[in-house]
Order: C-alpha cells, then sequence, then structure tokens
C-alpha cells in the first residue's frame, strides 16, 4: 500500500533527477518566475483546477525541469488530497504524475485515483509571440474504489480527458503590470474530474466542457486571479456544478511557490454548496 | 451552464474595463524613458545588465569576439530609441544583427530575466519595467535561431 502511493511518486522525481545530472544541464531554470504556472489538482501545469498551455517549471530551450506539488482543497463535506510530480524537457513537453485522495468527511471513507498526464507545447511563445502559447494534452484517470461512483450512477472506473488549451501574457496590460489569459476546452467522461467516475448509466459521449483562467501579476512575484471550470452533469443520483475559484500565488522564487484559493465547488454527491479554501505548495527543480 | 459562464465572463470584462479606466487616471511618466530616469537611468541599467551578462557562462560566450564599448553604445542607443526618448536608432536591424548566432530559446530568456534583475537593482518601477519588456518582447522571433 505505502509502496504503492510513494513508488511512483518517487520514481517521477528521482528518475528525470537522475537524467538531470547524468547530462549535466547546469542551467536548468532559464525561464523567468511564475511562467511555469502552479500545479493544477490534476498535476498539469496551471491555475488551480486549470490546465494552462504552460509547460511545468523553469526548464527553457534544451533544459529539464522536474516539479513536485502538495495540495489541499477543504470544502463543507469533503477534504481533496493530492500529491503529485512532473517532468518537463526543452519547454516542450510534461509528463506528469497526481495521486488525489478524497475524503468523504460526511459520508465516512475515502476514494483515490491516479492521474497520468502529459502536455506538449504546439504553437507560441506565452511571453514573446502575438500568438498565445498554445498546448495540447491528455489525462488518464483511474478511480481505485468504484462503490461510491457506481451509487451516483457512473458507469466506468477509468477514463480519458483531452484538452487544447491557449495562454498569453500581457505585458503593462493593466495599472502596469502583467495580466495572464488562458482558455481551455476539455473532451471529457469524467464526473466531478473523475472522482465520480466516468459517464452515466444513459450516456457514454464526450462532453467539451470550457475553461478559463485570469491572473494579474501584482509584483513580479505575487499573482492574484481567478479560474472558471465548466462542467459536465450526467449524474442520474448527484448534481455537478461548475467550478470556481479565486486564487493568489506567491512564486517565492524559481523553487518555491505557494496557492491560496477560495474555492465554490457547487455541489458534489448529493451535498450541495461545497465552498472552502484550496492550499498547493510546489517545489521545482 | 453555458449560460452562467457567460454572465460570469462578462463581469470579469467588465471588472477589467473599470480597472483600464480607473488605471488611465493615475499619474504615469510621459515616456517609458523618462520612467527609466533619462539618460544616466538608462546608463546604469546598461551597465548593470552588462556586468551579469559577463558574469553568466551562457550569454558571454557569445562576446568572445565583441567590442564591448561599441555594443554598450549600440544596446544603449537601441534602448533608448524603444523607449521613445531622444535617440535614434542607427544599427543594424536584429536579424541581421543575431545572424549565424544561433541564439537559442533559453538564450533569451536568461538576457529578459538578467534585464529584469538589472532594472529591479536600479530601482526602475514595475510599470516601466513591464512597458519596455512590451516592446521588447516581440523582438523574440528576430533574435532566436537565426
Amino acid at each position: 500500500m505505502i509502496n504503492s502511493i510513494v513508488g511512483p511518486f518517487i520514481r517521477a522525481i528521482f528518475f528525470p533527477l537522475f537524467l538531470t545530472v547524468a547530462c549535466g544541464l547546469a542551467h536548468a531554470d532559464s525561464r523567468i518566475v511564475a511562467t511555469g504556472g502552479a500545479s493544477n489538482i490534476e498535476g498539469s501545469a496551471g491555475g488551480g483546477v486549470v490546465p494552462w498551455a504552460v509547460i511545468n517549471g523553469y526548464g527553457s530551450s534544451d533544459e529539464w525541469a522536474v516539479t513536485g506539488m502538495a495540495t489541499g482543497v477543504f470544502v463543507d463535506d469533503f477534504t481533496l488530497k493530492v500529491i503529485g510530480a512532473s517532468v518537463s524537457y526543452d519547454n516542450r513537453v510534461e509528463l506528469s504524475f497526481a495521486r488525489q485522495r478524497l475524503k468523504l468527511d460526511s459520508l465516512g471513507g475515502d476514494l483515490q485515483q491516479d492521474i497520468i498526464g502529459l502536455k506538449y507545447k504546439v504553437a507560441g511563445e506565452l511571453l514573446y509571440t502575438t500568438m498565445p502559447q498554445i498546448s495540447v494534452g491528455v489525462q488518464y484517470k483511474d478511480v481505485d474504489d468504484f462503490s461510491l461512483p457506481s451509487a451516483v450512477g457512473a458507469r466506468d472506473d477509468s477514463g480519458v480527458d483531452y484538452y487544447v488549451a491557449a495562454t498569453k501574457v500581457f505585458f503593462d496590460a493593466l495599472w502596469g503590470r502583467n495580466v495572464l489569459v488562458n482558455g481551455t476546452v476539455r473532451a471529457t467522461k469524467a464526473n466531478q474530474s473523475g472522482l465520480l467516475g466516468f459517464g452515466s448509466e444513459r450516456n457514454n459521449r464526450y462532453r467539451y466542457m470550457k475553461e478559463a483562467s485570469v491572473a494579474v501579476l501584482l509584483t513580479d512575484n505575487l499573482a492574484v486571479g481567478m479560474d472558471y471550470r465548466e462542467k459536465p452533469d450526467e449524474l442520474d443520483f448527484a448534481g455537478e456544478d461548475d467550478w470556481q475559484d479565486f486564487f493568489v500565488g506567491w512564486f517565492v522564487n524559481k523553487n518555491l511557490s505557494v496557492v491560496l484559493a477560495y474555492a465554490d465547488l457547487g455541489s458534489i454527491a448529493g451535498f450541495d454548496d461545497q465552498k472552502g479554501w484550496y492550499l498547493s505548495i510546489e517545489g521545482a527543480l | 451552464m453555458t449560460c452562467v459562464l457567460r454572465r460570469r465572463v462578462w463581469s470579469l470584462v467588465s471588472v477589467i474595463l473599470l480597472l483600464s479606466l480607473l488605471s488611465a487616471c493615475s499619474s504615469q511618466p510621459a515616456t517609458v524613458y523618462e520612467g527609466l530616469g533619462g539618460e544616466p537611468g538608462l546608463a546604469a541599467v546598461v551597465d548593470n545588465l552588462l556586468e551579469r551578462m559577463a558574469k553568466d557562462e551562457q550569454i558571454v560566450r557569445y562576446f568572445q569576439d565583441t567590442d564591448i564599448a561599441l555594443f554598450r553604445e549600440g544596446l544603449t542607443e537601441h534602448l533608448c530609441d524603444v523607449a521613445d526618448g531622444p535617440c535614434e536608432y542607427g544599427g543594424d536591424d536584429m536579424k541581421a544583427t543575431h545572424r549565424g548566432l544561433n541564439i537559442t530559446q533559453a538564450d533569451f530568456d536568461r538576457l529578459v530575466q538578467l534585464l529584469i534583475y538589472a532594472m529591479q537593482e536600479e530601482g526602475i518601477p514595475i510599470a516601466v519595467r513591464n512597458d519596455l519588456l512590451k516592446r521588447l518582447a516581440p523582438m523574440y522571433g528576430d533574435v532566436v535561431y537565426q
């Protein structure tokens, strides 16, 4: 059990670290602070609940970057804890792993979901080109305990999300501050991001969901903004709402960032009006 | 659901518009050049940047055969021009000056980082720094991988 949690995490961090050292790439953080975003709850670089087109960490061309993160979301009847890690190369491709543990504070018990993500930058440069940075990504998701998802009417315990994200930083856009804007379209069958399974008894088709984030960099190291994530509502026995959060991100340096957010996740598994705090810490090499 | 999203996006757009209107009222230096502190301010930023470039192994290797005094003059004039100062850059365009160097994205990112550090250390206000970066960023395409 312990091994199954720690094993992938350790492998995810140490394999790329070994590569980095082996290749003798001393400079692995050429990009500017905050341009790696944070790690979202699914382990992909982005805002709190939205994957962005940015590549995790601060590696630029021909450089490796490694990140590790821990996130907690504390709403009325649930607690979500996530650990994750990612490795990126060439400011081009990002491989991520996240393990989510949803504690059912009111129902009792918990369930886990593993997410493996792959993201590839296809066009544009976040800071430099008129065209936004555009990336495509996949997230393979697998829930370990199907009893709750099945009780609320889900069809499968695993699924794949596909997304396209466009992100751009506008320099000197508001009070002389830089503003980041992101738009993401996701094809998904996931209920509550997969924590309540995939598809429903009646319906097994992909839905296209729109997600967006806006952030203002008040200083070089401090960002405030919001995420919005449209969600499907397919389950027979549990309503599902769009998610939103307002965040403050403190990018202490290129090795450490902390995001604090207030999230409104709506109805989850029959419990309405789930609101609460989101705290995430990311370390990057 | 879509309707809710649309409403929220519109409220966000109106907040941003309102904030932009407010920001237009606050007083700003007339030009980026003035914001940088005019001639002495720009010279301090350029010298700070050159010192950082000299210490950066990855950057300094491009300057093995460069006449630094001449480069300093050209860079100062170019930045002064870009910042709407009383100068006209007479040197070669960015594409020509970087031809054959095969400057990478990592080099470009590092140089932008060094410029930010230099401006921070010289006490340039964030709005002025961002305005200058906004003017320099589009040069990316003419500088890298030439």
